[in-house]
């Protein structure tokens, strides 16, 4: 539980954030991955979608990015910024009269994000199975929590 | 090619999201016809080749996919949930069923649905009597 003193501008700034919230969720309550497949513009949103997480040790980046070309792969850090671009290349040699659908999105993407912590930029491994991209970020030696002992007197 | 839910396993609306076992996403599909057939792409992120279920029964094609995730812990910040995938299609008379082909690579389905030959042209001789 929070122990904090009532600060009016903290307050604002949770407004602030829940509001951006319910616009990052539009789209994205019950069915997050078909919902948004179906719009048009693909890259209109951030692409890929991911989930982030982390243990003491380190920090989990897993994208949901079916069907991409693993050559085309960037996973870039720069700070706490990493980066990761690629290419979902489209279906070749298929005449636009001859579809009859076509819901999966193809292209160039480009996302960014801030890391949580910092991180040893070395020791970043990245894995692509299935579909699914996962980095590996091992956290810097002093992002890592310390435990503390305490001395009873 | 049309689209149909046979069971009702599909997500429906206003079923309590608690009902875990019948959430499933429905993948989405490019469908494409080329000169042997028509062909169907569907994005399967998270499914591996065991856990991939495509079949056919009474002219419907079921695909079906368990989706694993690789991250070792539960997502603290989340945009996207694996859920199993679901989606079924109603083939027509065409499709010639035991000559469907499935082949999955990165968490992409691609289906290879073969036309039957057709009837050939049969010639007809005419005796005059």
């Amino acid at each position: 539980m929070a122990l904090r003193t009532w600060n009016p501008f903290h307050e604002l700034d949770m407004l602030r954030r829940e509001v951006g919230r319910v616009f990052d969720d539009f789209g994205n309550w019950d069915s997050p991955f078909s919902r948004v497949s179906f719009l048009p513009g693909v890259s209109a949103r951030a692409y890929p979608m991911m989930n982030v997480s982390e243990d003491s040790e380190k920090v989990y980046v897993e994208a949901l990015a079916p069907g991409l070309n693993p050559d085309s792969l960037e996973v870039t850090i720069n700070g706490d910024q990493l980066r990761m671009a690629g290419e979902k290349p489209g279906l070749e040699d298929v005449k636009p009269e001859a579809f009859h659908r076509s819901e999966r999105g193809a292209g160039r993407f480009v996302r960014t994000m801030t890391l949580p912590t910092e991180v040893d930029a070395d020791q970043v491994s990245a894995q692509y199975k299935n579909g699914l991209l996962l980095i590996t970020l091992p956290k810097a030696e002093e992002a890592k929590p310390k435990q503390i002992s305490v001395s009873v007197e | 090619m049309a689209e149909t839910t046979v069971p009702a396993k599909r997500e429906e609306k206003n079923v309590p999201s608690t009902r875990e076992e019948a959430r499933t996403l429905s993948p989405p599909v490019d469908i494409f016809e080329n000169d042997d057939g028509l062909v169907v792409v569907a994005d399967l992120p998270g499914v591996s080749k065991e856990n991939v279920d495509v079949r056919v029964e009474n002219n419907t094609l079921t695909i079906k996919g368990h989706a694993e995730g690789i991250c070792p812990t539960e997502p603290q910040y989340q945009e996207f949930e694996l859920l199993d995938f679901f989606r079924q299609f109603q083939l027509s008379e065409a499709v010639d069923q035991d000559r469907i082909k499935a082949e999955l690579k990165n968490g992409v389905l691609m289906l290879h649905l073969p036309k039957k030959e057709q009837a050939k042209p049969r010639q007809i001789t005419v005796n005059v009597g």
